[in-house]
């Protein structure tokens, strides 16, 4: 159950980006952006090797108090980064990937929309009801 | 037919009832009072004859019933001052009746005035809780038992086939409630929950797209009145439908009636799908597509969620039933229904393979859609085939050509004006961003062409068709005439006049194969070329067009006589010898002046490429004494370091 989501474009832009607790949101961005440098580290530590054996899951990405950022690469270098609450310790490392599974399948789908250009902002439903089934429910 | 002198409001003219107007009105009457204050509403018709006896409405139904005639509140506010109640100070029988002329008049979309209901108006409409019995006797005595309508979707074509009000209401309607309300509810909820939803929504993304509706309406409507204001017409439409969808609503196990699709609806979606991609069961690529329904006009985020909806495999590409969901969707959209939360269980792709299965699109379609295309006239399937482009373009006008006699001639006559305007740009510029700019310009067929088709009187005269634009199209088909034997106008035997008219040009085509195509022509007509180009550029466009083509055969055949016609404008000469061949030379016209549009860009073109040449040789100018000069330094320093 993530706290926030974010999808990040190769050119380091946020292409969607949504946080459950819709106040305070200022913080989750903030975390993600700063959760980019980690991302190119770990991608340019695999880096040299050839594309093909970089895996695209991240992994954690650095952990703080309250939370735990986790990030996801694709081949085309658009980057998926999920923060989740850290008192969540039921979350184990499968969960995480499939929910980036999910997310990478999700996004696909929206590529495939010929109307959608690559670049622009995710404003597709079916990516938000995805995205929605991952948060964390808030009552 | 009653009577009811004005005696409560001085200025209030006789007013006139029908016996169904008496009926309604004085139940309504008796609604009011009884409510209020238990009296004797107005029961005998007779007795709203006499003078404004103790009977009144009290001013709480009435607001509420005013209330729910759906009017805005200024339009109440004007009819109850009218009516002479504020005068008075209460509702009698008579004040109340006017009023319900006058809302009566409002609803059909007359201005409210006491002049308007001395006409013969429909009841009035007025939507409450517990008025299933009104409004169905409403009903039945305006829609004179007219209950036919079968709750389709609107589309462009049905909107202009079935020219009723009803129809058109409820299919307007409809759609609205059917997303909105849930699965079968019952009738009266079902009106009454997505009303003001849906009315607010309609409202405001409709108001353009119903005008045409409305203006073609008008000759046939009940109402006499054609002055209308629009939103007047709206609710009087909206309620109208509202009271006649809930008829026929159970006809279908479902109860998303607007989704679903008609038989000439498939067919006629099948007919695009083929323009785009020949084989049925095939894909139409996701470009192809978004081509495709960009020209609809319709936002791209709206467009993109459409498609969202009806790529039920989410793979990029439709295939038919993905792409007839997708059609209706547009459509559903441009005549202002909300687009649905999810794929309506009519337009699932399995759904919709079920219920139209394949083998029908064999001969019995295709002939259809020869015939559907009625400004083609040439077999050039290979040409359609290849590119959307114009044809679609003059497909979507098509598709209501189709349905409406009328508005035949007006369709046909903006499709002409907006070809040119589309061929135009096409050729510059190929790419669909570019082409976006030029076909909203060419869509503008089903809201504004038929308002101005209709309000020009049902016949606008024929726009001459833009010469340059055409011809980009033109021109290509003149690689068929040449091996056709042809009316031997010329010489050259390389630009023989074609004998029929061209089919729609399609630009896109034509850049490709005018390139080809001119090849041979510019060959021999170099040289005339250089200067029909020039003069032609100097020649208006108003002229008739045979002169310049005049002009241009001529410097074929006569080499000689180049100079003279090619640079007097529009000549005298020339229009002697056009007379004997008239219908050949416009026949030509066009194919002449593609020509030559097609020379005056390929000339641009040149022009373009020999100066980038010359640039680049001056570079290579340079380079190469570069080089020499440091060659030669090798040299001389070599013999330095060699000792």
């Amino acid at each position: 159950m993530a706290v926030c989501v974010a999808v990040i474009a190769k050119e380091n832009y946020p292409l969607y980006i949504r946080s459950v607790p819709t106040e305070n949101e200022l913080k989750f961005h903030y975390m993600v952006h700063t959760s980019l440098d980690v991302v190119d580290e770990k991608i340019s530590a695999m880096g040299k090797a050839l594309v093909d054996q970089r895996e695209l899951y991240l992994g954690l990405l650095y952990p703080t108090e309250d939370y735990k950022v986790y990030g996801y690469v694709t081949n085309s270098k658009v980057k998926f980064v999920m923060v989740v609450d850290s008192s969540n310790t039921a979350l184990r490392d499968n969960e995480i990937r499939s929910m980036f599974r999910k997310l990478h399948n999700s996004y696909t789908d929206v590529m495939c929309n010929p109307f959608y250009n690559p670049g622009d902002r995710i404003q597709s439903r079916a990516f938000d009801s995805m995205v929605t089934s991952m948060m964390i429910q808030v009552c | 037919m009653e009577a009811a002198a004005g005696a409560g409001c001085g200025s209030g003219p006789p007013l006139l009832l029908s016996e169904g107007e008496q009926q309604c009105y004085s139940e309504l009457f008796a609604r009011c009072t009884g409510a209020a204050s238990g009296g004797p509403g107005s029961g005998p018709p007779e007795a709203s004859r006499a003078a404004p006896s103790a009977a009144t409405a009290a001013a709480g139904p009435v607001a509420d019933l005013f209330r729910a005639s759906q009017l805005p509140a200024e339009t109440l506010h004007q009819i109850t001052e009218l009516c002479g109640a504020k005068r008075v100070g209460y509702f009698g029988p008579t004040q109340f009746y006017i009023a319900l002329k006058l809302i009566a008049a409002a609803q059909s979309g007359l201005p409210v005035r006491i002049e308007s209901i001395k006409c013969e108006l429909p009841l009035p409409r007025f939507m409450m809780s517990k008025t299933d019995s009104d409004i169905r006797f409403g009903n039945s005595a305006e829609l004179h038992g007219t209950k036919t309508q079968i709750p389709y979707l609107i589309s462009e074509k049905n909107t202009f086939k079935r020219m009723d009000d009803e129809d058109k209401q409820q299919e307007t309607q409809s759609p609205t409630m059917s997303p909105l309300a849930s699965p079968p509810s019952s009738p009266p909820h079902y009106q009454r929950v997505p009303l003001s939803h849906g009315y607010s929504k309609l409202r405001s993304s409709t108001e353009q797209m119903h005008p045409a509706p409305y203006e073609a309406r008008q000759p046939e409507g009940p109402s006499s009145g054609n002055q209308g204001t629009k939103p007047p017409r709206h609710q009087a439409s909206l309620i109208r439908s509202f009271s006649v969808e809930r008829e026929p609503q159970d006809n279908s196990n479902y109860p998303d009636e607007p989704w679903r699709i008609t038989e000439e609806q498939r067919e006629y979606y099948v007919n695009q799908f083929r323009s785009l991609q020949p084989d049925p069961s095939s894909f139409i690529s996701g470009s192809v597509a978004k081509n495709f329904f960009t020209k609809s006009k319709l936002s791209i985020p709206e467009l993109s969620y459409i498609w969202e909806l009806s790529d039920a495999d989410c793979d990029g590409a439709l295939t038919l039933p993905e792409f007839c969901a997708a059609f209706h969707l547009i459509v559903a959209r441009k005549n202002g229904y909300p687009l649905p939360e999810g794929l309506p269980p009519t337009l699932q792709p399995e759904y919709l393979q079920a219920a139209f299965p394949k083998p029908k699109w064999e001969c019995a379609l295709f002939d259809s859609y020869s015939e559907s295309m009625p400004a083609n006239q040439q077999p050039h399937d290979l040409n359609r085939m290849e590119k959307l482009s114009i044809k679609d373009v003059a497909d979507f006008p098509v598709s209501t050509e189709d349905m409406t006699g009328d508005d035949k001639q007006a369709l046909k006559s903006t499709m002409d004006e907006a070809l040119p305007k589309d061929t135009s740009e096409d050729p510059a510029t190929p790419k669909d961003s570019n082409s976006l700019k030029a076909r909203p310009r060419s869509r503008s067929y089903s809201s504004t062409s038929i308002e101005e088709a209709m309000k020009r009187g049902e016949d606008p005269p024929t726009p001459p068709p833009r010469p340059q634009k055409t011809h980009s199209r033109a021109s290509s088909l003149d690689l068929n005439k040449v091996f056709q034997p042809s009316v031997p106008a010329t010489k050259s035997g390389l630009l023989p006049p074609p004998p029929a008219l061209p089919p729609r040009p399609c630009p896109s085509q034509s850049e490709q194969a005018s390139e080809a195509e001119l090849h041979p022509q510019l060959n021999r007509a170099s040289s005339q070329a250089a200067e029909s180009s020039p003069t032609k550029k100097d020649t208006p466009y108003s002229q008739p067009p045979s002169k310049p083509i005049r002009r241009k055969l001529r410097s074929e055949n006569q080499a000689t006589e180049n100079q003279e016609p090619s640079t007097t404008v529009g000549g005298p000469a020339s229009v002697a010898t056009v007379k004997p061949h008239p219908i050949v030379q416009k026949q030509s016209s066009k194919q002449k002046k593609a020509i030559q549009t097609a020379i005056r860009k390929n000339k641009e073109a040149n022009a373009v490429l020999a100066r980038l040449n010359s640039e680049l040789q001056q570079q290579l100018k340079e380079v190469h004494q570069e080089r020499i000069a440091l060659e030669n330094q090798l040299e001389q320093l070599r013999p330095v370091t060699v000792l």
